[in-house]
């Protein structure tokens, strides 16, 4: 008798012939995240994994914390697995889900016989077990419309398991189904969750960091590196580019219009960020803008961005006001971090009054008195490499 | 490295970190054990209290080793409301102290007590005549620092305890020396002070000790209990390597006006210095402790100027602006413009800084600024 781990995939079922390599790479993830813990083993059974724990030191309140972040999930359950045998099952049912049926008012039991040589069938199996359960706690009623808890048992090849409500998982797709996208994070509260949003589709990330010492600190690019490793709770490992941009940020300084300033260097960073993207096969890149939320994000602004590269730009926040973008960064423990009072390169220099409506030939003019080309490849030389894991 | 960060910490001595490393190594002992083990562990901890006594001109029962200056100054505080919290409700402090002082008036205020900060003047010095003004027979309590960590002010310690017997009051006069002490000549007992809190590590100790002295004439109450170490004040298995460190670090302080006069010397040499720079102002007041410099450096915002020098290898701490937006009190008291505070950065020597080491600091500066500042 052991507690398992039941997981349903999400929009797996809906993936055809692919459905086998999603459910690879999903046990791969899985296991990724929970091997740190100790031996499991892993049994694919119908549209669910089975995680099954192979020691009894196993903390389980931990690994389903871990997997309730693993994308490609739409829904687990804890479940008791026993043997098949109807006197264990009507013993263990009431105390193994105590916890939800105290506080709950109404249930109701499903029993599930895939075992067709089981003495009992499913609905004889739903009676005895209700019967067990109201005589434990009889404060319980039974409602089979919609109950409060729903207590499936389940009779399988080899065991039988007892589970109650499911809790909803990370939902999305499983990372690395997706391809490879590069994020461009700041250390602001809106990158992290534009990260995340998109490897919940199920990409793989690397992330591209401008870096400005010494205008920005080493401790700032330690919050880039913390911010990471919350992501990667979710996504699994991202790669960090740290590229180095304070020759770049004096330039413009030096040679540009002030109102200039931001626009020409976000061109700057989306430029780097290509060619780095193009290098590691990323196929995308994806920043934390959302519309208007700045001047250098004015629909304008964004177009004039855009217009130095080529590939696709996922914005996924582009529609979402502030509160919103918080709501997610708290509920992915990124918000505390992101608000540490740390410099990062987008607010130094930053001009007292940004163009709202620039135009493209106005910015390219503005760079003519730069050596756009080899500041470019300056840039990329002095970048370090950083693989941050959780 | 250039290290200029001494009112941070400081590097421990020599001497300091050999007794540190004996106290770990062979005489490891628990000095309340009553084997050989832990008596001779007991006997360094007599000694090292010995020490202190010595250095204070006090009796060794007035000194109570602390695991840091924080918890000295809780233990001063907290101790003194819990004493005497039925003889008044009346509290007085500075809006000069450290956050360990600050925020335990924020929780006598929440309990009830009546809370005075006095404000420092453009010098960075309370006002005596304020102070004055403010005891009454229901204060149980004043706490002044001796030296300010952020521009390095010096208030006029010895003047006030008479001025709490003067008004009538009964109060305890406790005083936050964490910067002062070994700095500038602190007999507490002479200076009227009844509670004075100390710290090893800014006077190159390790980390890990302080000490609070509680004059024999008065009774304060413990906040952390257990063991009844330290005559029950503070309780806890002693932190021997730090505290016998510290002990260390007391015997090589030598001639404090020696050092005294030394360090105002580069002081003197660096500020001649900078003030031929254009828009580089300097915060402390004239007559600050010289150990701690606070400048402004117009347009080089304080965490711009402390990465530039700190990507140099020298070593310097932000003025006290936190990034936050939050401005320093005690800048902003002594009127320093915004744009200053958003600029200050606090350079702290120690008894060893050469002149050679500000000269390289300057050097520093001047790159930073002439790179940084449009």
């Amino acid at each position: 008798m052991k507690e398992i781990i039941l997981i349903k995939n999400g929009e797996l079922a809906l993936k055809g012939l692919n459905r086998s390599t999603f459910e690879d790479i999903l046990i791969k993830n899985i296991r990724k995240r929970i091997k740190p813990l100790g031996e499991f083993e892993y049994r694919k059974e119908q549209s669910t994994v089975a995680v099954v724990p192979m020691e009894d030191y196993i903390d389980m309140d931990e690994v389903s914390d871990r997997i309730s972040r693993v994308f490609g999930i739409a829904a687990y359950s804890r479940a008791l697995q026993v043997e098949k045998d109807m006197d264990v099952i009507l013993k263990n049912a009431p105390e193994y889900l105590a916890e939800q049926l105290k506080n709950a008012k109404t249930f109701k039991v499903e029993g599930k016989r895939s075992d067709k040589k089981f003495p009992l069938k499913s609905p004889e199996i739903s009676a005895e077990v209700g019967g067990a359960i109201l005589s434990a706690f009889p404060h319980l009623r039974v409602d089979v419309k919609n109950p409060e808890i729903l207590v499936t048992i389940e009779i399988r090849e080899k065991f039988a398991f007892i589970r109650g409500n499911q809790t909803k998982g990370a939902g999305g797709m499983p990372t690395g189904t997706a391809g490879k996208s590069s994020i461009l994070i700041s250390g602001g509260i809106d990158s992290p969750v534009a990260a995340y949003m998109m490897a919940k589709r199920g990409l793989v990330l690397n992330a591209i960091h401008f870096a400005s010492p010494p205008y920005t600190s080493p401790q700032s690019e330690e919050k880039v590196h913390n911010l990471l490793r919350q992501v990667s709770r979710y996504s699994g490992n991202i790669t960090l580019f740290t590229v180095g941009f304070t020759e770049i940020q004096e330039e413009i300084r030096d040679k540009c219009p002030e109102d200039l300033f931001t626009l020409i260097m976000r061109r700057f960073m989306m430029r780097i960020a290509q060619r780095i993207a193009e290098k590691e096969e990323s196929k995308a890149l994806i920043t934390g803008e959302s519309l208007g939320q700045v001047a250098s994000q004015t629909l304008n602004a964004l177009a004039c961005t855009d217009a130095v590269v080529s590939m696709p730009v996922f914005r996924p926040l582009i529609g979402l006001d502030k509160e919103e973008i918080i709501k997610v960064s708290r509920r992915i423990d990124t918000f505390d971090i992101s608000i540490e009072p740390y410099e990062d390169c987008c607010t130094v220099f930053t001009p007292k009054h940004p163009k709202t409506k620039p135009q493209i030939s106005v910015l390219e003019n503005a760079e003519k008195a730069l050596d756009v080309e080899a500041l470019i490849n300056r840039a990329i030389e002095n970048t370090t490499i950083k693989n941050i894991c959780f | 490295m250039v290290y200029l960060d001494n009112s941070a910490t400081t590097k421990p001595c020599e001497k300091a970190v050999q007794k540190a490393f004996i106290m770990m190594t062979e005489n490891f002992g628990n000095p309340s054990s009553l084997h050989f083990c832990g008596f001779n562990a007991k006997k360094e901890l007599d000694s090292a209290r010995r020490t202190l006594s010595d250095f204070l001109s006090c009796q060794q029962n007035e000194v109570f080793f602390t695991p840091s200056g924080t918890i000295a100054n809780n233990t001063a505080i907290l101790g003194t409301a819990k004493a005497k919290r039925r003889e008044g409700k009346k509290v007085i402090t500075t809006l000069l102290e450290h956050p360990s002082v600050i925020k335990h008036f924020e929780i006598l205020s929440e309990q009830g007590f009546e809370v005075v900060y006095l404000k420092p003047d453009c010098n960075g010095k309370i006002s005596l005549q304020e102070l004055s003004n403010a005891v009454d027979e229901d204060t149980i309590l004043v706490s002044v620092m001796a030296v300010n960590n952020e521009v390095g002010s010096i208030q006029d310690i010895s003047k006030i305890k008479g001025i709490i017997k003067d008004n009538k009051s009964k109060a305890y006069f406790h005083c936050d020396a964490v910067q002062a002490f070994g700095k500038i000549i602190l007999k507490p007992k002479k200076l009227g002070i009844d509670l004075m809190s100390m710290s090893a590590h800014k006077i190159h100790g390790i980390k890990g000790a302080g000490a609070l002295y509680v004059n024999n004439s008065i009774r304060i109450l413990p906040s952390i209990v257990g063991g009844g170490q330290e005559s029950g004040l503070i309780s806890g298995t002693e932190a021997m390597p730090a505290i016998c460190a510290f002990a260390e670090a007391v015997n090589d302080i030598g001639s404090v006006e020696k050092n005294l006069a030394e360090v105002t010397k580069v002081r003197d040499y660096f500020v001649n210095k900078i003030s031929t720079l254009p828009k580089v102002y300097l915060n402390s007041p004239q007559d600050a402790l010289p150990y701690i410099i606070n400048i402004s450096v117009e347009g080089v915002p304080s965490q711009v100027m402390l990465n530039s020098l700190s990507s140099m290898g020298i070593c310097v701490s932000a003025g006290s602006a936190c990034a936050k937006g939050h401005r320093s009190d005690v800048l902003t008291a002594m009127g320093v413009t915004p744009k200053g505070i958003d600029s200050a950065i606090r350079i702290s020597l120690s008894k060893t800084t050469t002149e050679n080491e500000m000269d390289l600091l300057y050097n520093g500066i001047v790159d930073t600024i002439n790179r940084v500042r449009r």
